[in-house]
């Protein structure tokens, strides 16, 4: 027997009745939500549990096998992007949620349980799930720990790694690690840290210990509209310098405004040239004493328009708009790509009259969604792919964004991770030896580099090279600037 | 055994070159209070980083901070201060309980133990306040790692694998923090004379509430410290924000007890001073005895259960912050350590046990952290071996050969 077939033999004893060979079943998993690449891979391998995860790590071991793990296939960056000589390996029949323990606080639930079906367990109790990416009606938790996800809320309650308290994971020699629990910072090296926002490239994480908070008792959204950018960021720092922080910050520029209002009729006023969402949330005392201090401080700052939604009904429906920015756009253009960058929030005027000029110069037009309270940009890069070139310039007036973001002291990834799609650009933030460092670490979980080779890392080292002890000189780019 | 003082990255990034090429082993100090604390390092040399201080930048509205390793945590805190901004996982300070004059803490050593205060199981630890780092490895490399933004999740969060390991893998010379506002009025409410299992169940009720409590604490009676408001056993319960949220939350909690509690309100004045010491672990460093000291962490709900069944074993004195989850125990002997016992107990009910404080010699025999199953103690090794090969840096500070 060849040896394909050997393996493929192999994983069906691991998997009975989950390995896809035919071409037509390995198409849905070709791409993820970054629709500018396809692949399709060689096996689609879809275990349903942690036992049936570790024979197959161990045969991928044994065979020298690459593989791509997959959760829901939402990743923007190309993160489940399959090899074309590699296993694809599905983790979404992980589906269970184990255990809800509301006197610790805690859910435990296996990797490809969705994050929103996490709060749907426990909303019944008053509790949720805090972090809330868009696509949580989709995307799993295996996925949200492996791009540290945030999403609107993220800024008062933090992202992934802010609100998982242990994982199993199963390293590619098949060995099953249990990192934390229901106690508070596992002792030893961070691991649950390092692994969060590891793009699957050192584990495949099964199960996963989650912290439930309580619902807030009231919550209540501003939408403040101002006459220029820089009224809207200066507002931004003046409500952060009051001492507050709010739920959610989002900011939207004017072509934004238009392409959502035309879709939602949110209500939306259309002559601002940005429009801020400002959220508070808790009890209603609080809530009520921040929004006072909010409308104040955006009435300081010149605000053109500020309404405040009397109930929960009107609360949703500022927020229609924002949530539907991204399909709003794809109303108005054949194509567009979804940028993710973050930046120091003193610099969004400058970045964004910067990303207007540079729009100018590819000939594309630029819409501007932006969590304000961290700096993190969302540019929404308007193109037709059926334009000769336009795609290609697409791209490059992408990489032309990002670069900005790390010129101005930012990073060129806040939420949406580096996948392939940012891969060739971590030369511009980090240095070769920044990068031998990060894969190092890499060395430590999968000196094969079977996990998800091609992703985040734009040179693949072998590890008894980067082992070697000796002096580099490498370039470091941008070096005026004490950005780290 | 001889002392390197550095007094700058590039110093030492060439004094850890040095040391990597002739394999000499360093022990990284700055004020000497980790020499009290941790697996005891017997290295060749000791590097002093103390002179790698100062503030680099601090902008308050972009809630984000740059010192050098090692600089004083005072110096930090007062500077945040007059922004009204403060580092919200309230690092502790353990001088006193370790019984040193000093009360020199400083960031580089603050984020290599990783260690948080009473505020959090609500807002987080140490390392998740860590942005960015930039460090020099065992490899004598300097690099950098993170960002200076606070979302930023751009290649591995090595920041976290750093924070809390104790100087084994880099010698940091920089860090970059999140900050966050100070709340604008704090107040704690005291319940007195309950037992341990009610005690552990109502502050764990209360946080199944909406009352949102920054601080949970257990006092049992036979602990006598300067903060503590009375004598009897107490639950302290700390609420933080704006004044009006503050005092509407404090109302609410009162609708969820019983009438015939006894309570006690603490303003800001008093109720600052209590956190403190419950913090820096003061019920053990003012007493006469100086028995060995564990810091033991449960899941919250399983505090009053694991403590009885340890009770029955040794005897400690103890007091809860977290609302269980932390439990501080003092031990009767200042010789044993009684490391088996205790995390035999702990098996049952899952969690950890640090040595806190101990004589060098009870320390060099005793795990002092919790010892790790076999495949996590070979990739921990394989992690110090990457970052370390040579294993120049603060040898066997966490585990042998680490």
């Amino acid at each position: 027997m060849q040896m394909p077939e050997l393996i493929i033999e192999r994983l069906r004893a691991a998997v009975p009745d989950g390995v896809h060979t035919d071409a037509a079943a390995r198409r849905p998993y070709d791409m993820d939500a970054y629709t500018l690449r396809r692949q399709l891979p060689w096996v689609v391998v879809l275990p349903a549990s942690t036992a049936q995860v570790v024979a197959v790590l161990k045969i991928c071991h044994e065979f020298n096998l690459k593989l791509v793990p997959r959760g829901a296939g939402t990743s923007l960056s190309g993160g489940a992007l399959p090899l074309a000589d590699g296993i694809l390996l599905g983790l979404s029949r992980l589906n269970q949620i184990l255990e809800v323990d509301y006197a610790n606080r805690a859910v435990t639930c296996q990797c490809g349980v969705t994050n929103l079906a996490i709060t749907q367990a426990v909303q019944a109790e008053g509790f949720y799930y805090a972090p809330d990416p868009s696509s949580q009606i989709a995307c799993t938790i295996g996925g949200n720990i492996a791009e540290n996800s945030g999403g609107v809320h993220c800024l008062k309650y933090g992202m992934t790694t802010h609100n998982l308290l242990g994982l199993t994971v199963v390293t590619i020699d098949g060995e099953v690690l249990q990192l934390g629990g229901k106690y508070l910072d596992a002792p030893g090296y961070d691991l649950l840290g390092v692994l969060t926002g590891s793009e699957g490239l050192l584990g495949i994480v099964t199960e996963a210990t989650v912290r439930i908070l309580r619902k807030p008792p009231t919550a209540r959204a501003a939408l403040l509209g101002f006459v220029s950018n820089e009224a809207a960021g200066d507002t931004v720092a003046a409500i952060i310098a009051a001492g507050i922080i709010p739920a959610g910050m989002e900011m939207m520029d004017q072509a934004a405004v238009h392409a959502v209002e035309q879709f939602v009729h949110a209500g939306y006023p259309l002559d601002v040239a940005a429009l801020l969402i400002v959220e508070v949330d808790g009890v209603s005392a609080e809530v009520d004493e921040l929004m006072e201090k909010i409308q104040s401080i955006a009435h300081h700052h010149g605000a053109l328009h500020c309404r405040v939604s009397r109930d929960e009904a009107e609360r949703t429906l500022f927020w229609a708009g924002r949530k539907a920015a991204f399909p709003a756009v794809g109303r108005i253009s054949p194509d567009y790509l979804c940028m993710d960058g973050t930046i120091p929030r003193k610099q969004l005027s400058y970045v964004l009259t910067r990303m207007s000029e540079l729009a100018v110069e590819y000939q594309l037009r630029v819409v501007n969604v932006f969590h304000a309270g961290d700096g993190n940009l969302h540019p929404l890069i308007l193109f037709d792919a059926s334009q000769d070139g336009e795609l290609q310039r697409a791209e490059e007036l992408g990489a032309a964004i990002l670069k900005l973001c790390v010129e101005v002291g930012g990073v060129l990834t806040g939420e949406h991770g580096v996948g392939v799609e940012k891969r060739d650009l971590m030369p511009l933030q980090f240095s070769e030896i920044d990068l031998a460092h990060q894969q190092r670490l890499k060395c430590a979980f999968d000196p094969k580099g079977l996990m998800n080779p091609g992703k985040v890392f734009p040179t693949l080292h072998r590890c008894a090279e980067l082992g070697q002890l000796h002096v580099h000189a490498g370039q470091l780019p941008f070096p005026h600037l004490p950005r780290f | 055994m001889s002392l390197f003082k550095v007094s700058g990255d590039k110093e030492l990034a060439q004094l850890l070159a040095w040391a990597a090429g002739e394999q000499r082993t360093l022990e990284i100090c700055s004020t000497g209070v980790s020499t009290y604390f941790g697996r005891p390092v017997n290295a060749q040399h000791q590097l002093d980083v103390s002179g790698l201080n100062g503030i680099v930048d601090y902008q308050p509205e972009e809630l984000v901070l740059t010192v050098k390793a090692a600089t004083a945590l005072s110096e930090i805190e007062a500077a945040l201060w007059q922004q009204q901004q403060s580092l919200a996982f309230e690092p502790p300070r353990f001088a006193q309980l370790l019984g040193l004059d000093t009360d020199a803490n400083t960031i580089g050593g603050m984020v290599s133990c990783g260690l948080a205060g009473p505020r959090r199981f609500k807002v987080g630890s140490v390392r998740d306040f860590v942005l960015g780092m930039a460090a020099v490895s065992g490899r004598g490399e300097a690099f950098v790692c993170g960002g200076k933004v606070i979302k930023n999740v751009t290649g591995y969060d090595l920041p976290k694998l750093l924070t809390g390991s104790y100087g084994t893998l880099a010698v940091l010379h920089e860090v970059t923090l999140k900050t966050l506002p100070t709340p604008q009025t704090q107040c704690t409410v005291l319940i007195k004379n309950l037992e341990v299992a009610a005690a552990v169940a109502l502050m764990n009720s209360v946080l199944r509430t909406d009352v949102d409590l920054s601080g949970a604490s257990f006092l049992p009676a036979n602990l006598d410290f300067p903060a503590r408001p009375y004598s009897c056993p107490l639950v302290a319960l700390r609420l933080e924000g704006f004044t009006a949220s503050v005092s509407s939350r404090v109302d609410l909690l009162r609708t969820y007890l019983d009438l015939n509690t006894q309570i006690q309100l603490l303003d800001t004045a008093a109720s600052a001073p209590l956190w403190a010491a419950i913090r820096d672990v003061q019920p053990f460093a003012t007493t006469a005895r100086q028995g060995v000291v564990w810091r033991v962490a449960v899941p919250a709900a399983a505090a009053a259960a694991f403590l009885g069944t340890l009770s029955s074993t040794l005897q400690f004195q103890y007091y809860l912050d977290w609302a269980g989850g932390l439990i501080w125990m003092q031990l009767a002997s200042s010789e044993e350590p009684h490391a088996e016992a205790l995390r035999r107990v702990l098996q049952s009910c899952g969690g950890y046990a640090t040595l806190i404080r101990a004589s060098r010699a009870v320390r060099a025999a005793t795990a002092v952290f919790q010892p790790q199953s076999a495949p996590l103690a070979a990739l921990t090794q394989r992690i110090k071996q990457q970052f370390d090969p040579r294993g120049i840096l603060n040898p066997g500070r966490m585990y042998p050969g680490v």
